[in-house]
């Protein structure tokens, strides 16, 4: 019995000394699955080459780590959000009303979003047309606005095999859905003239013609997928007529099970990406607290770290993995630098 | 009806079967091949699962390594020469990978392989935490700078693919990672022995590796953060547990608010797991301000998760123990509480062992309640050094490290997904085992 009471009484002092000593030491970073490897291969080399300890990152979405990120200042919040996305001004409103005023955006790169069906399947060459045709909920046919009547690849282009049409797309938490809907779906509707119909069908309102556009059709067609790539993939291996949406960098890890796509005839690589021939590609952010500056040790030299340019530069571990490197990285270690916070001119 | 001619064929007992009876016996007949369908189908099932598994699994045990003579350059390492560790810190991993490349020129200089590869392609078949690797070593040892030191490195993922056929000539054309002259150098090391595949002691005692070198990645450190998380439901979950049971099963009065307090106990153990780690978040972290990712605050969500269970088995094994045994030690002038821990609980203690030990094992697979609490993720840290640090400092824990590599991008992380379930489904067996043994040893039948 006294083993117990010691051993009890050991683990509650442990812990009150634990508690009221241990300011947290070390870098809280969550938000976007796309951003996680590279953040992750940042954290790794930096516990590896500063005394700080490694910072530990989280994924979860865009959308949910921008939320953790907002709900306020202090050890019990992340210091930093990344995001797929840029943060939306609605969001920087949440943030600012919980405390969370001065936000330094930095970009890191940009990263293609790709097309991706089974190795053994058909191969396609999209165009945004295609897949605004496939997947969204209303078009147009012959003048007027209809429930989306295709169910086969043929139908919607001649020059496509008869294979059904299965979309894995991101689900709305991902920021990829957002770039998905505004330069695929979206573009894809301007481009094939549809836009204008479903203006003139909804009283010329422009915004409501958009909504229009990229809303998906919800009959089985199109699946969203609130999980990560590997879901994706999953998904496709079990259904060999799939055609998933991925990150660059995700395919070009499982080159032996997918085969991409190309969109406008360009095959997408971090070349043609970097060239801006490749439509589909976004870049990618981090979002850092700066009231969180100074006060957890290391952040300043891990966002420093993160856009050098042995690591963010074109011959850097990102770019390796499949990070297309920013051309401007130079003004982006200055907004870092020099901690330019967003609203005053980065 | 049966006649004489009938009863005549019996060898038999002359016991002849009426209709029903018949009827009845082979109803029963049926019972027993459907209990042994169901169990067959069990078997079965519990079959396939760890073969799957161990197949899948066991790959991640073995790992690709590469021998290399490294010539620690003193010039690129320590420029000023007086092995000074703050200046030979501020040569990052970086700055080791040009030691990688001439150290691998030498090598296939040195056996005579013919080959079109530059230094950096040759260098890409290490895995990067081959700098690493080499940077702690200089640190540690800043003597060692201006010798040629032998080391043994993890080779990149993609060789170790190659050699557990995971990676072969036919697939790689897209891959941009691996190519075909790579391969043929691989090919001619390991015919020279410079290339081997070996036990890996590091993934059972290592840290999880970013995407760009899953084969240095290893459940170690995730371990420990189980470890801490199960000390913390021990060290809560089991003095409350008892003492709530032992207070309603012998003291409480029988009334309606008890009642209401056993059926909320019995709803309580059936509660979703994710809801307690809401209520962590909410109650430890937004309010309490513990901090985000550490064990301790993983322990006290899966301590609430496991009291209604200790809870349950323990006024179980407490109602077991015959009234017979409570009646003689108050006969013989023990008060309520002596007869209690004098006689009741050292009869009980194997069942609540045993619940406890259940409860222990079902938290330690827990991922649920982590994922809010931010114990999923990319957390590297190192082992902790003291109790209270590792209490306190972010870590991992084996199910959620499970479930971490399932989700990237690398095939290779996928099969230490598996091997990581190898590791966890050891440790739910010896504890259940130890449960099973406990009872088995010490438990009174009445």
């Amino acid at each position: 019995m006294s083993l117990t009471k010691l051993t009890a009484s050991a683990l509650t002092v442990a812990v009150f000394t634990a508690s009221t000593a241990a300011a947290r030491d070390q870098v809280q970073v969550a938000g976007s699955s796309t951003v996680l490897p590279y953040a992750s291969i940042v954290a790794e080399a930096f516990g590896e080459n500063f005394d700080f300890p490694t910072p530990v990152v989280e994924s979860g979405g865009s959308s949910a780590g921008l939320k953790r990120f907002c709900e306020g200042v202090g050890e019990n919040t992340i210091d930093i959000a990344n995001a797929s996305r840029q943060i939306k001004p609605a969001e920087v409103e949440v943030c600012a009303a919980n405390g969370v005023s001065d936000i330094i955006e930095v970009r890191i790169g940009y990263d293609g979003i790709v097309f991706a069906s089974d190795i053994n399947g058909n191969a396609f060459e999209f165009t945004p047309v295609d897949w605004y045709r496939a997947l969204s909920d209303k078009i147009v046919v012959d003048g007027a606005v209809v429930d989306n009547p295709y169910t086969t690849w043929d139908q919607v282009n001649p020059d496509f095999p008869a294979q059904p049409i299965q979309a894995f797309v991101p689900g709305t938490k991902h920021g990829t859905r957002e770039v998905f809907e505004d330069q695929v779906i979206l573009a894809g509707c301007e481009e094939s003239g549809d836009f204008e119909v479903m203006k003139v069908a909804l009283d010329d309102d422009k915004k409501a013609a958009e909504k229009a556009c990229i809303a998906l059709r919800t009959d089985g067609k199109s699946v969203d997928i609130d999980g990560d790539y590997t879901e994706t993939l999953a998904r496709i291996e079990s259904n060999k007529d799939g055609i998933g949406v991925f990150g660059l960098a995700f395919y070009e890890n499982n080159t032996n099970k997918l085969q991409v796509a190309t969109m406008s005839g360009v095959v997408p690589s971090t070349e043609s990406i970097a060239e801006g021939t490749y439509p589909v590609s976004r870049p990618l952010f981090f979002y850092i607290k700066k009231a969180h500056i100074g006060v957890i040790p290391g952040l300043q030299e891990f966002a420093e770290f993160f856009v050098a340019d042995e690591i963010a530069g074109p011959d850097g571990p990102l770019a390796e993995y499949g990070l297309v490197s920013d051309p401007e990285l130079s003004d982006t270690q200055d907004v870092v630098a020099e901690q330019k916070t967003i609203g005053t001119g980065s | 009806m049966t006649d004489m001619a009938d009863t005549a064929r019996h060898k038999g007992s002359l016991l002849v079967q009426d209709a029903r009876t018949v009827k009845r016996n082979r109803a029963e007949a049926r019972f027993k091949m459907y209990g042994i369908a169901a169990i067959t189908i069990g078997m079965l099932m519990l079959a396939i699962l760890l073969v799957t598994i161990i197949g899948r699994g066991a790959g991640a045990f073995q790992q690709t390594f590469i021998t290399l003579d490294v010539p620690l350059l003193e010039d690129k390492l320590d420029k000023n020469g007086n092995r000074d560790l703050a200046d030979i810190k501020k040569v990052s991993t970086f700055g080791y990978a040009p030691l990688m490349r001439t150290a691998f020129e030498e090598k296939v200089a040195a056996i005579g392989i013919e080959t079109k590869l530059s230094g950096k392609d040759m260098a890409n078949l290490l895995s990067k935490d081959a700098a690493a690797t080499l940077r702690d070593f200089v640190l540690s040892d800043p003597s060692q700078i201006g010798q040629t030191v032998s080391f043994t490195f993890l080779a990149q993922s993609r060789v170790d693919g190659y050699l557990k056929d995971r990676v072969d000539r036919d697939n790689i054309a897209n891959d941009k990672n691996i190519s075909a002259e790579q391969l043929d150098l691989v090919d001619a090391l390991i015919e020279a022995g410079s290339i081997e595949k070996k036990f890996n002691l590091s993934f059972i005692t290592g840290a999880d590796a970013s995407d760009a070198r899953p084969e240095a990645a290893g459940m170690g450190v995730s371990m420990i953060g189980s470890f801490f998380m199960m000390l913390v439901v021990l060290a809560l979950a089991l003095p409350i547990g008892v003492a709530a049971s032992i207070y309603l099963e012998e003291f409480a009065p029988k009334n309606w608010i008890t009642d209401i307090i056993e059926v909320n106990i019995s709803n309580l153990a059936a509660v979703p797991s994710i809801v307690f780690g809401i209520l962590g978040l909410a109650v430890f972290i937004n309010y309490m301000h513990l901090p985000n990712s550490a064990p301790l605050v993983g322990g006290l969500v899966l301590t609430l998760m496991t009291l209604p269970t200790i809870i349950i088995s323990t006024r179980a094994s407490l109602k077991s123990v015959p009234p017979s045994i409570r009646d003689a030690a108050l006969g013989v002038g023990a008060s309520k509480m002596q007869s209690v821990f004098h006689h009741v609980l050292p009869l009980a203690a194997p069942g609540i062992l045993t619940g406890t030990i259940i409860g222990l094992a079902q938290a330690l697979g827990e991922t649920a309640p982590l994922l809010l609490i931010g114990m999923v993720g990319f957390i590297a840290s190192n082992p902790p050094d003291s109790i209270a640090e590792g209490l306190m400092s972010p870590n991992s824990a084996m199910p959620a490290q499970i479930y971490e590599w399932a989700k990237r991008a690398d095939p290779a992380f996928y099969e230490r997904a598996w091997g990581g379930i190898i590791i966890l489904l050891v440790f739910l067996i010896t504890m259940n085992a130890i449960a099973v043994l406990l009872r088995r040893r010490f438990e009174r039948r009445w």
